[in-house]
């Protein structure tokens, strides 16, 4: 699993809109018509000083490479943190903060 | 005796609706895992055919990379806001495709993922309300290359 990819506005007024995109690069493999093991994350949480705003549970039919697209009211100091984790418990996290005008 | 009556009723009752799904002509029946899923979600609830625009291709040259976009008519406001949308899929080898939690955080009830879709199907789309209510829609997807291989 490689970094993973998160587009951010780099600064927004408190209250208007921030688009966020997530991206990770994973095969997401559900092993129902290969014999390879099964590798797949079990969810994404997006998460906006310390407050849960955007969670995913991801089942056989979400894609490789799993992307999201979503917009979260801005509010200050602005501090996201993004988590993926897998299946096996481990996950990779993406910390960025929006400046709050 | 009479309540357990009662509750098969409502039981059976709740069955014919979720037969009643909108599902496209072509797909005449749920697969009981299907039905499974959606019987899941609901608990009992009798989802409402409104509210939810579904975009996505009607035909994707790709099944293992369907983009698909789901709006809800939402305020998203604390008191009225969508908890859940979630996505089930007709005629894929799992019917789970995925569920997005959803909170009054979000400035809109609007989300965009790719989905995996192993042939041509409607696949379904339910979102959760604050007040308990659930809202549902169908979109239908011609594939030309099937994404359920991996």
């Amino acid at each position: 699993m490689s970094t993973p990819r998160v587009r951010l506005p780099r600064s927004a007024r408190a209250g208007d809109e921030i688009e966020v995109r997530t991206l990770i690069e994973h095969p997401m493999h559900t092993a129902v018509a290969t014999p390879e093991p099964r590798d797949m994350l079990a969810r994404f949480e997006a998460r906006l000083n310390g407050e849960a705003v955007f969670a995913f549970d991801f089942a056989n039919g979400s894609a490789a490479n799993p992307t999201f697209i979503f917009h979260v009211r801005a509010v200050p100091p602005g501090d996201f943190v993004f988590t993926w984790t897998h299946e096996d418990g481990h996950s990779f996290t993406s910390e960025q903060s929006v400046r709050i005008i | 005796m009479i309540l357990d009556r009662r509750k098969m009723i409502a039981g059976a009752a709740g069955s014919a609706a979720l037969v009643l799904l909108p599902i496209p002509a072509a797909a005449t029946s749920l697969h009981p895992e299907v039905d499974a899923a959606l019987r899941d979600i609901l608990a009992g609830r009798t989802p409402r055919e409104a509210g939810i625009d579904i975009d996505a291709p009607a035909v994707a040259e790709n099944g293992a990379q369907v983009p698909v976009t789901i709006r809800v008519e939402s305020p998203m406001s604390a008191e009225d806001h969508v908890t859940a949308i979630h996505i089930v899929a007709t005629a894929n080898p799992a019917p789970g495709i995925g569920s997005f939690h959803l909170t009054p955080h979000l400035a809109r009830a609007e989300v965009f993922t790719r989905i995996r879709l192993a042939e041509e199907q409607a696949f379904l789309v339910l979102a959760e309300l604050s007040d308990g209510r659930v809202l549902q829609a169908a979109a239908r997807t011609a594939v030309t290359i099937g994404g359920c291989t991996t």
